[in-house]
């Protein structure tokens, strides 16, 4: 993976104190964020070669994710090792880019599967996510939130994604939020904190926007749209609001912060909207996987389809691609 | 490249659209277009030929053949023997005709846009995303009111032929904008598309026939701007539509004064775009992208000045600047490109040089890295620290060259929005709708576009003020430049004069009728007099004669009135109705007055003094009535149609009938909140001046009416060439028309004109209702989305 570390390392956002007049101000405007979205399509084209690469790097940014109430060993243990290698052998030959050792960003699962999945990503550089804090409602006892945590760090997660008291947006209380995020991120340690902000329940954008604010001046190394469990999930005029408010936080504070859409991004050619916003928005450095994931489950296999048809010239069966 | 190379560096593809089919076209056309004249194609080997370019690398694309005089008088005959036929055949035939059009061009869509971006060097993206699909829509929509013109426009008829003169910056857009609304009202055209951007237009010509738009309903001719004007000024023209620059503008006004011909300017602007500190200001940028660098910045109602509030001026600028670096300019054809080729090398230079000479007197440029303006390319540029005096922030520069200001507070960002000879747009960028809907109807523009910029749809009225032009085209409002009331056929009883005796004089007191201004009665500044006469050649009252300086007093105090257009609409009709009331309880002296003075029998002034009264009562009734409309747009959010005030309309009396048409003409204009300078009929000004008693006792505020009497030709003179007079209504002899059209050149006033007596002002329908309302209204169309 020479190419993913290309750049400096990143150093992480310590957070900032709660300042009100940081965000309080902040308006958006619906109709002009949708009428942005458009463009990402209309005025840029990724094509051919250009798409192959796009899409490769599309894999090497995915949580790969199963968080089901039916998720077994063996259903985690698959998972995990289509995310360790996520093409073929075929396709990785046909496309000469075995080099690469290609592998998805991270796998993303509940607790009970962590030290399972530890074990089966031993020795490969994808990391282990786990949802937490009473994921995916966040309305479990505060202290077992954070013990929960705790639990999965010892378990030996590299990152956590938390949940946050919707309530919190809803009610206008903003330094609650604050002192949430901020608690959550001391008990991370030096595991990643992914905020989910669950934003199909926060009423419009601006409640997201300010959310997003409230989330980085707390400390989150990386905010992220939804759960996959609310009514909607990642959309691109959510992901815009929150991805130019990491833009803002950027300019006043110098810390790069992370965005993981999540939920809702099944395909390649979506994935690839989000990718050319990333770029428009924030700069290439916001495509590497420090900063930049997608919360997907089935992104991967539209993606090796696409692949395969790129290598071969021809649309390949699902069948002919393993099953994560 | 490997793969693993372009893994490494991600970047965008080079996404050429295909030009192979547009190429073949033009072959098959031997790469020469002459004129499309009653369904056929004409070439003539002597014809002088222009080539056409494509900006983006120079090569040439097709050469094409100026139309002569014989070819446009050819031209327009095929026009003229095809109209009336036209109309006739019923909205129906027409509705279908315009529908096959609408399907052809969307059959078509894909050639139709990569003609138009090889020709004007605009981004495949816009040819295909906006021009193309804004008039496909255009067809369909007045293919609408082709099947619905019997039932909503009944009382109206085509006006005949129009002459239709169009620009290069959206070739095949402004073709329909212009030929649908004209085709489907049942008139005929000729239209001259820009000779640098004729291709879509030769494209377009071919589909008529498949369409089965009659020969002769549609003419296309070639050639520059000496055949425009020739076309314009033919004598068989009813009306000229034009959009392009003013100084063309100008020159079109100038070549049809006098000829009696309905005109629509659509001409340039400097259109605010109005930032405030509780703006969405991520949003802002991007429409700011829409709006400066949309078509290269060649675009009549760009975005070109940026009025920002102070507090938020170095935050927004940042934010413009970061976002400049992210538009990629580049070939046309790419699909991944913002910012392709000025249209050519002659506008290329004039960009440069306007810039150039503009920042000699200050100003910083700001232009993205590596932006280095060449061939026909120019880069994206931001231009700060210059004020309204400077040259850049008062000339259109019509390339993608932003100029920024900024404001203190809410009212001083209306009045350096409005601080401009132009009125075609504005936009304004608020989260606060009370702000947003306070500023909108105090822009002077026609469109107004809130949280967006260059949104455009067929439904909703597009159209200017001031020097930006006059007339709407989209809407319904867009059909009525097309259209003339059915009228002016049938007249009341004959006007018989009857000898009245004259009556005994002496022993009353000598009468002296002054002017009305700014609410007293005023000498006439001269000192002059003329004599009024009655019907028997008596002397009705010695009149002042008016001059410039009444003139000036008088336009004055209307400006100072126009408060009015900010009272209710329930207001002005309760002080109306007053009028009503206090002239009618005169009614035996008006009578008699008006016997004496016209020499008309008792029946004929009884019904021309009751004709007045209700006159008074429908303007009253309208005054709270006349509404406006809600377009049906397809975007989430409302369009407004406001009919507005137009400001201070002068009014040039006709003889006939003098009280009536004196009320016809103030009444209405006062009811939608203008300010009226009255001129009376030369030839019975008393009427006029005898009113001022009456409407000193009917609560008119000061200033609402202003009247000066004198010679006729003369104060319209003055008039048209006061540019605070925003409207003329004139009905006078030839040679006065033709020279107030001739004056209204320099400042492109709105004229309304007639020669001579052409209604029966008895007659409700020739001479009361709609026609002048909106004659005393313009429509602003306010844009504005919505959402959470």
């Amino acid at each position: 993976m020479t190419s993913i570390n290309k750049h400096v390392t990143l150093i992480r956002n310590p957070g900032t104190a709660f300042q009100l007049d940081k965000f309080t101000n902040i308006n958006i405007n619906r109709s002009a964020v949708e009428h942005r979205c458009t463009g990402y399509a209309s005025r840029r084209s990724i094509k051919k070669q250009q798409q192959a690469a796009w899409l490769m790097k599309v894999i090497s940014l995915i949580d790969l994710t199963t968080l089901s109430g039916d998720d077994t060993h063996a259903r985690v243990r698959r998972l995990c090792r289509k995310a360790i290698n996520p093409l073929n052998d075929n396709l990785k030959n046909g496309l000469s880019i075995g080099s690469l050792n290609l592998s998805t960003a991270a796998v993303c699962v509940y607790h009970d599967m962590l030290e399972f999945a530890k074990q089966t990503l031993e020795g490969s550089d994808v990391k282990l996510a786990a949802v937490s804090t009473g994921f995916p409602a966040g309305l479990s006892p505060f202290p077992l939130r954070l013990q929960e945590i705790q639990y999965s760090i010892d378990a030996g997660a590299d990152e956590i994604d938390i949940v946050i008291s919707r309530r919190h947006v809803l009610e206008g209380k903003w330094e609650a939020l604050y002192d949430e995020v901020k608690a959550f991120r001391e008990a991370c340690g030096s595991a990643h904190l992914k905020t989910i902000l669950a934003t199909g329940e926060l009423g419009n954008l601006s409640n997201i926007a300010k959310a997003s604010q409230v989330c980085m001046m707390a400390g989150a190394d990386f905010i992220k749209t939804s759960t996959g469990k609310e009514p909607t999930n990642a959309t691109l005029p959510v992901s815009l609001v929150m991805v130019r408010m990491i833009r803002d936080y950027y300019e006043q504070t110098g810390y790069r912060i992370g965005f993981k859409p999540a939920g809702g991004v099944s395909d390649s050619k979506t994935a690839l909207l989000y990718m050319v916003m990333m770029q428009e928005e924030l700069g290439l450095r916001w495509l590497e996987p420090d900063l930049f994931r997608f919360g997907a489950s089935s992104l991967l296999g539209d993606i090796e389809r696409q692949l395969d048809h790129y290598s071969s010239g021809y649309y390949s069966a699902s069948y002919r691609h393993p099953l994560a | 490249m490997t793969l693993i190379k372009s893994f490494q560096k991600l970047d965008y593809s080079q996404a050429l659209e295909s030009d192979n089919e547009a190429h073949t076209w033009l072959k098959k056309h031997g790469n020469r277009f002459g004129q499309y004249i009653d369904g056929v194609f004409t070439s003539q080997d002597s014809a002088d030929l222009i080539a056409t370019h494509n900006p983006a690398n120079g090569e040439l694309l097709a050469h094409i053949e100026t139309a002569d005089d014989s070819q446009i008088n050819v031209a327009v005959d095929a026009a003229v023997k095809s109209q009336a036929k036209w109309f006739k055949a019923g909205g129906h035939e027409r509705a279908k005709a315009l529908y096959a059009l609408a399907r052809l061009l969307q059959k078509h869509a894909r050639l139709a846009s990569v003609l138009e971006t090889l020709d004007n060097g605009k981004p495949i993206r816009e040819s295909r995303d906006a021009d193309i699909p804004l008039a496909i829509r255009h067809f369909y929509y007045h293919a609408g009111w082709a099947q619905l013109q019997h039932e909503e426009l009944a009382n109206y008829e085509p006006i005949g032929v129009a002459a239709q003169i169009i620009p290069w910056n959206f070739p095949l857009l402004m073709l329909a904008w212009k030929v649908a609304p004209a085709i489907a009202m049942g008139n005929s055209i000729v239209l001259k598309p820009a000779e640098q951007t004729p291709l879509t237009a030769m494209f377009f010509a071919h589909l008529c026939d498949q369409a089965g738009v009659p020969k002769g309903v549609v003419n296309i001719i070639n050639g520059g701007g000496e055949t425009g004007a020739a076309l314009a000024a033919h004598p068989s023209v009813n009306k000229v539509a034009f959009t392009g620059s003013t100084s063309v503008g100008r020159s079109i006004r100038q070549a049809t004064a006098g000829q009696g011909k309905k005109l629509t300017l659509e001409l340039g602007g400097k259109s605010a775009f109005i930032v405030f500190e509780d703006a969405d200001l991520d949003s802002t940028v991007e429409g700011l992208v829409d709006s400066i660098w949309f078509n290269q910045g060649e675009v009549c109602c760009a975005g070109s000045r940026l009025l920002v509030q102070a507090s938020i001026e170095d935050k927004l600028h940042e934010k413009i600047q970061r976002r400049m670096q992210k538009l990629r300019f580049g070939l046309p054809l790419d699909k991944s490109i913002d910012i392709g080729s000025l249209v050519s090398q002659s506008q290329f230079q004039q960009v440069e040089s306007l810039v150039k000479t503009g920042l000699q007197q200050g100003g910083n440029l700001y232009q993205p890295d590596n932006a280095i303006p060449e061939k026909n390319y120019y880069p994206p540029s931001l231009i700060t620290d210059v004020d309204s005096s400077h040259p850049l922030a008062q000339e259109e520069i019509f390339g993608p060259v932003l100029i920024s200001m900024s404001f203190r507070t809410q009212s001083e960002a209306i009045e350096l929005a409005n601080n401009t000879r132009y009125g075609l747009t504005a936009s304004v960028w608020s989260e606060n709708i009370n702000r947003a809907m306070d500023v909108a109807p105090k822009l002077k523009a026609g469109v107004i576009w809130i949280n967006c910029h260059n949104k455009f749809d067929a439904s909703c009225g597009f159209g200017g003020v001031k020097e930006s032009g006059f007339g709407r085209e989209g809407g319904k409002e867009g059909l009525y430049e097309y259209l003339k009331p059915k009228k002016l056929k049938e007249s009341s009883t004959k006007q018989t004069t009857v000898k009245i005796k004259q009556k005994e004089l002496s022993g009353t007191v000598d009468r002296t009728l002054k002017f009305y201004i700014n609410g007293k009665q005023t000498r006439p500044d001269g000192g002059y007099s003329i004599a009024s006469y009655n019907a028997d050649t008596s002397i009705a009252a010695w009149i002042g004669a008016g001059n410039r300086k009444d003139i000036r007093n008088a336009v004055s105090a209307a400006q100072k009135a126009k408060n009015w257009s900010a009272q209710t609409g329930h207001t002005r009709a309760q002080i109306i109705y007053y009028l009503a009331e206090n002239l009618s309880a005169r009614q035996e002296e008006w009578v008699q007055r008006l016997m004496q003075t016209c020499g008309t029998s008792k029946k004929q002034t009884t019904a021309e003094f009751d004709a007045s009264i209700s006159r008074l009562f429908t303007y009253a009734a309208w005054a709270d009535k006349y509404d406006g409309a809600v377009h049906n747009a397809p975007y989430r959010g409302v369009t407004l149609a406001l009919p507005e005030a137009i400001g201070v309309i002068a009014q040039i009396a006709p003889d006939s009938q003098p009280l009536l048409s004196t009320i016809s003409l103030i009444a209405p204009a006062i009811a939608m909140g203008n300010c009226v300078v009255f001129i009376p009929s030369q030839r019975f000004p008393s009427i006029a001046l005898e009113l001022i008693q009456v409407i000193e006792t009917s609560d008119i505020p000061s200033g609402v009416i202003n009247i000066i009497a004198g010679d006729k030709s003369e104060l319209a003179q003055q008039l048209a060439g006061h540019g605070e007079v925003d409207s003329l209504w004139c009905w006078a002899d030839h040679d006065t028309i033709a020279s107030v059209e001739l004056t209204s050149v320099e400042n492109l006033k709105r004229l309304w004109c007639h020669e001579n007596d052409d209604r029966d002002w008895l007659l409700q329908k020739q001479s009361e209702g709609l026609e002048f309302l909106r004659q005393a209204t313009e429509v602003k169309n306010i844009w504005t989305p919505y959402g959470d």
